[in-house]
């Protein structure tokens, strides 16, 4: 991808457009790494500054479509510029979904914040730290347009699911012996859950970045032995 | 028509370089490429329209129906009724509308008497999406039309020798859009009756009007495929770098 367009425009357009995402994907990432450290940390000064960052999320999102559709419309792209742009555009839907992952703990660190001594809760921060390490390398396969990198991504989403439902079995355990902690279990399990689809997005985040790479879509994935729970 | 291991030479000068291809009735064929790149050139050997060019050699073998176009036995008269030919700026003859279309029903015998005339006149401009705008004034002289009605006249005078291959270089670059999308509505109408060939520099053109297309570069044909393809994950990197605009 080192030849420039003969339109230098068309270049500073994709080039400004590979930035946002970069920028928004970045933003994601520290979302969730924040949120978790909120939840651990019992912080929920730190908690209320995720939720409140996520509206420079949104907007990024909402900047990203509008150049989209402008370039589409102005530059009429072919071929690979094409599949760059149409990647843009659901990357970005996708990394927006991510971010609101991250802002739905954050708001959940409150309804846990007296249950520390909890043992699940120390199984999430490596979970969370997986998953938030796929969106990272999804969106760094977008960047360098490295089919390899995005297909590696795609591999390690069962790692996730596994993590899930592990704590999945491990908090019901829990709630049975401890039922005066269902309420803020519930939280855990919802929290999990959200850590689970973030890998899941991460996950398609990384198929449009091998569409958008190589022109052919990834073969199906076979069906993980062990699907999640719920 | 198919065309195998063609090398077209203008002296010394190689234009194309082995170049093979087949063009059938189910599908519209584009040929794209920078200026220069042979497509013209190409598009005029399957009439032997470089016949007229004196220093021009062609070698390979281009078949029509199994026939070869450039064998002695081959009318070249005939060839260029089977294989008509619309060019980049319209050039109806300076007569009148019906004489225009008339013009090659008569010289090739193809109508008996004035009433059969007729009939070929009214469903060749019907076909060529001309007659409910011209039907009053077929006395008039088809100079006197606009530049898209004139491409269309062009366009039913060729069809009205029937022919098998409707060879098109470059038809919309003198027009403005709406005759352009006009004499695209038309390709479209007219594909599946005759095979089409259109040269166009107009990338979103090739990318509207056909289902296959060919990339030429230097003489060569780099890539031919189906359009779809060809414009959303081409094989090759000359026909990527030519059509997300970044070649030379």
């Amino acid at each position: 991808m080192v030849e420039h367009h003969t339109v230098k425009a068309f270049d500073d357009d994709i080039d400004k457009l590979r930035g946002l995402i970069s920028e928004m994907g970045g933003r994601v990432e520290a979302a969730l790494e924040e949120a978790m450290t909120a939840l651990i940390r019992q912080d929920i000064k730190k908690a209320e500054a995720v939720v409140e960052a996520d509206q420079r999320i949104d907007a990024l999102e909402a900047e990203i479509d509008r150049l989209v559709v402008q370039t589409i419309a102005l530059r009429a792209p072919m071929a690979d510029d094409l599949r760059g742009l149409i990647a843009a555009l659901k990357i970005a839907g996708v990394v927006e979904r991510i971010g609101d992952y991250a802002k739905n703990i954050a708001k959940r660190v409150p309804k846990v914040a007296s249950h520390r001594t909890i043992e699940p809760i120390s199984l999430l921060p490596s979970m969370a730290q997986i998953a938030g390490e796929m969106v990272g390398d999804a969106l760094n396969a977008f960047a360098a347009r490295d089919a390899a990198l995005a297909e590696a991504v795609v591999a390690r989403d069962t790692v996730v699911d596994s993590f899930y439902n592990s704590i999945f079995r491990t908090l019901v355990t829990y709630m049975v012996e401890n039922p005066k902690t269902i309420s803020e279990c519930a939280h855990l399990l919802f929290i999990a859950k959200n850590i689970e689809r973030i890998g899941d997005h991460a996950t398609n985040v990384a198929e449009m970045v091998y569409y958008a790479a190589t022109g052919s879509y990834l073969p199906e994935r076979e069906c993980p032995t062990e699907q999640p729970d719920s | 028509m198919s065309a195998r291991n063609v090398n077209v030479f203008y002296g010394e000068k190689q234009a194309i370089n082995d170049v093979s291809i087949d063009v059938d009735t189910d599908n519209v064929t584009a040929f794209i490429g920078p200026s220069g790149c042979g497509k013209s050139t190409f598009l005029r050997t399957l009439n032997r329209m470089n016949d007229t060019v004196a220093n021009a050699r062609v070698e390979g073998e281009i078949t029509l129906d199994g026939e070869n176009i450039y064998a002695s036995s081959m009318d070249v008269v005939q060839l260029r009724a089977r294989v008509g030919m619309v060019f980049q700026k319209p050039n109806p003859f300076p007569k009148s509308i019906y004489d225009n279309i008339a013009y090659g029903p008569r010289i090739h015998g193809l109508a008996s008497g004035k009433a059969d005339l007729d009939v070929v006149v009214e469903s060749s401009l019907r076909r060529a999406g001309l007659w409910d705008e011209v039907k009053d004034r077929l006395k008039d002289s088809g100079t006197a039309l606009s530049g898209g009605q004139q491409q269309r006249l062009c366009i039913g005078r060729a069809i009205a020798v029937e022919p098998e291959v409707i060879l098109m270089d470059e038809p919309c670059s003198a027009l403005d859009p709406i005759a352009t999308a006009k004499i695209e509505e038309l390709i479209h109408e007219l594909r599946g009756r005759y095979a089409i060939v259109i040269v166009t520099h107009n990338m979103q053109q090739a990318a509207r009007v056909s289902q296959r297309t060919a990339f030429f570069h230097l003489g060569t044909l780099v890539e031919y495929g189906v359009t779809s393809e060809i414009f959303t994950n081409p094989r090759e990197d000359r026909t990527k770098d030519y059509i997300t605009g970044r070649y030379g």
